[in-house]
């Protein structure tokens, strides 16, 4: 039976202390003067790298002689003046509430992640149940102890989401949650009837509610199925039926709660796919951390009877979740791109004038790297190499989550500096601390497990 | 060289006996020309102890090229010789335009690389249209699985010991007529 570490509690407590003070220092320092952000704008303007310059003045010469597509600098300035001396106040106030938003939203982006690590793990796992899979019955009590994050994680990313309009003035992450906004807003207020904060809370409640009750069902089967008699499968028979039925909820509920949580940060613009893209990414991400899990206890020597097929497999559903992942991030893109619609083009002009290295790069670590380093059949089964490639598909959606919030929060404000990084090993402490303690409740290898024989021989 | 193109062809009823004796085969050092079945049997060509396929690599160099060739011919169909208006984008530039052409680039790779992959299988084995079937015993098409292996001086304790791992029928063919 596996008891955490001494070592791992203390790494995950300096984590958290360590985040803590990230987070404080992000506090700290994000409220600032209508003065002093005035004074910084001026700064950005000198320095010539603004964030208005994106404007510029497209002059085209012709079709064969492309040379003289030229980029006028003086038309911009004249504009910009105009700008400049009509809206400098209000602009600095935009500006000082987004200054003020960074380290709420830093935080739920960080909150958002490792939530929706522990509930892919918990559908993945599901589905393993439901499709009465043989080979991974090995790797039950791990996914169960990954998803013990589940109901404290959601639960953290809800109060901040709520926490942000209550605390503090007018730095909410989700901008309908502001009356002023709203009053000022036809789109949100038609949609009002149901982005309120009420409702809001009473969907999160269901969410969390049905996602924590099938938790607690399945462990508890998982682990009355342990002390069964032999070829007593009631216990199974039963963690089969409620995967069934959680999956049906799940897939409702993910696609609402990513509407929820995701997508109304910016309230004006929707994705008719946005929950698929959601779930392609929690997915990828959950099985990544399974497989990194595994291998790590696997180092210790306490899963023994995990060989390396299930790695190869772990690997094989971190490719292939990779794929769907980049086929649903295009498949979004290329509509939007193509029918050039405003109001649903905007999504996407704000991330790339804005966000252009986290926007491009995230598909690099989250399409491009996976594709390739885990093309080759047999890296999938060298435990450092599908851990390397774990950590660069994690890194990635973590940026691809900061590229979902972000824009919509602090808008072109934005940093991966110490509140993000703070926020980052505040509850990357928490997810370990909270995981590793699960998984130290009960035997690592479930028993009296029907596929259980067909699971230790498994090979590919 | 007369014992050479002597053969004994072992007959197999169950892919498990099947890969016990190809283990045992192996171990008694006999050489095994070919294995027929009816269908491909998991596993067995490592329990052969053949080499691994290098079929992947080149299919993965044929969808590369595939790659190739589609962002080449849109460069030249839609950017270069008759410029397209795509989507109210006139900018004839194939950087900003080369959103569109991601299906078209997935689908050639995808197309190179099946269709080659596939040639590239059929000229390794030997496998052309209209070509006879080389299969010794037709019941190796329906539900019998065939052990070829060379005979040795020793040919009857050859067949002792693939009747003991289980062989149904046990037969010494000459393939020089």
């Amino acid at each position: 039976m596996y008891t955490i570490s001494n070592k791992l509690k203390t790494f995950s407590i300096i984590l958290i202390v360590l985040g803590v003070l990230g987070v404080a220092y992000g506090f700290m320092t994000s409220h600032k003067s209508l003065e002093e952000v005035k004074t910084m704008l001026a700064q950005d303007g000198a320095h010539g790298g603004g964030h208005e310059a994106t404007t510029e003045a497209h002059v085209v010469a012709g079709v064969e002689n492309q040379d003289d597509n030229t980029h006028d600098e003086n038309a911009y300035d004249a504009t910009a003046d105009v700008e400049q001396g009509s809206h400098d106040d209000g602009h600095a106030a935009h500006v000082q509430e987004q200054l003020a938003k960074r380290p709420w939203s830093a935080m739920y982006v960080a909150a958002f992640f490792f939530m929706m690590i522990a509930l892919g793990v918990l559908a993945f796992y599901a589905i393993n149940v439901a499709a009465q899979s043989g080979w991974s019955p090995l790797l039950n009590r791990v996914m169960e102890g990954i998803t013990a994050y589940l109901l404290p994680g959601a639960i953290i990313v809800v109060a901040i989401a709520v926490g942000s309009h209550y605390i503090g003035h007018h730095n909410e992450i989700f901008i309908w949650m502001n009356p002023d906004v709203v009053a000022d807003d036809k789109l949100i207020q038609n949609k009002s009837s149901y982005l309120n904060i009420p409702w809001f809370i009473i969907r999160a409640v269901i969410f969390i509610g049905g996602w924590s009750a099938y938790r607690y069902f399945a462990r508890k089967f998982s682990i009355a199925q342990d002390t069964a008699e032999p070829g007593d499968n009631r216990y199974f028979k039963k963690s089969f039926r409620i995967a069934a039925a959680f999956l049906v909820f799940f897939i409702y509920t993910e696609s609402i709660m990513s509407w929820d949580w995701v997508m109304s940060v910016d309230p004006h613009w929707f994705s008719t796919l946005f929950g698929w893209y959601v779930l392609s990414g929690m997915l990828v991400s959950g099985v990544t951390v399974i497989a990194m899990v595994a291998i790590f206890l696997k180092s210790l020597g306490h899963l023994p009877l995990v060989n390396d097929s299930h790695i190869h497999d772990l690997a094989k559903y971190m490719f292939g979740f990779s794929v769907l992942w980049a086929y649903l991030w295009f498949s979004q893109f290329m509509l939007i791109w193509y029918a050039n619609i405003p109001e649903e083009v905007t999504y996407f002009v704000t991330r790339i004038e804005d966000y252009n290295l986290p926007f491009f790069g995230m598909l690099v670590l989250n399409f491009l790297f996976p594709l390739l380093i885990l093309m080759n059949s047999d890296y999938k089964r060298i435990p450092w190499f599908v851990m390397m490639c774990g950590v660069l598909i994690l890194v990635g959606h973590y940026i691809d989550v900061f590229v979902m919030i972000m824009p919509g929060s602090v808008g072109d404000q934005w940093f991966i500096g110490i509140p993000e990084i703070g926020s980052i090993l505040l509850f990357a402490g928490l997810f370990l601390l909270v995981i590793f303690s699960s998984l130290a409740k009960v035997p690592l290898t479930v028993k009296n497990n029907p596929f259980i024989k067909e699971s230790e021989h498994f090979h590919y | 060289m007369e014992v050479s193109s002597k053969v004994i062809h072992a007959i197999y009823t169950d892919d498990d006996v099947l890969m016990a004796a190809v283990k045992k085969v192996r171990a008694e050092r006999y050489h095994i020309e070919e294995i027929y079945t009816p269908f491909p049997v998991h596993g067995l060509d490592k329990a052969m102890g053949l080499a691994p396929t290098r079929l992947a690599i080149t299919a993965f160099i044929y969808g590369v090229i595939g790659l190739a060739v589609s962002v080449v011919m849109m460069d030249y169909i839609m950017i270069d010789d008759w410029p397209q208006n795509i989507g109210g984008k006139p900018s004839f530039s194939y950087i900003e335009n080369m959103p569109a052409f991601v299906p078209i680039m997935f689908e050639l790779t995808v197309f190179f690389a099946a269709h080659l992959m596939v040639i590239t299988f059929y000229l390794r084995s030997k496998l052309w249209p209209f070509k006879d079937a080389e299969n010794p015993d037709t019941r190796t098409t329906d539900d019998h699985f065939l052990m070829e292996i060379s005979a040795g001086h020793n040919i009857d304790e050859q067949f002792d010991i693939l009747r003991n791992t289980g062989a149904v029928e046990v037969t010494l063919i000459d393939k020089a007529h």
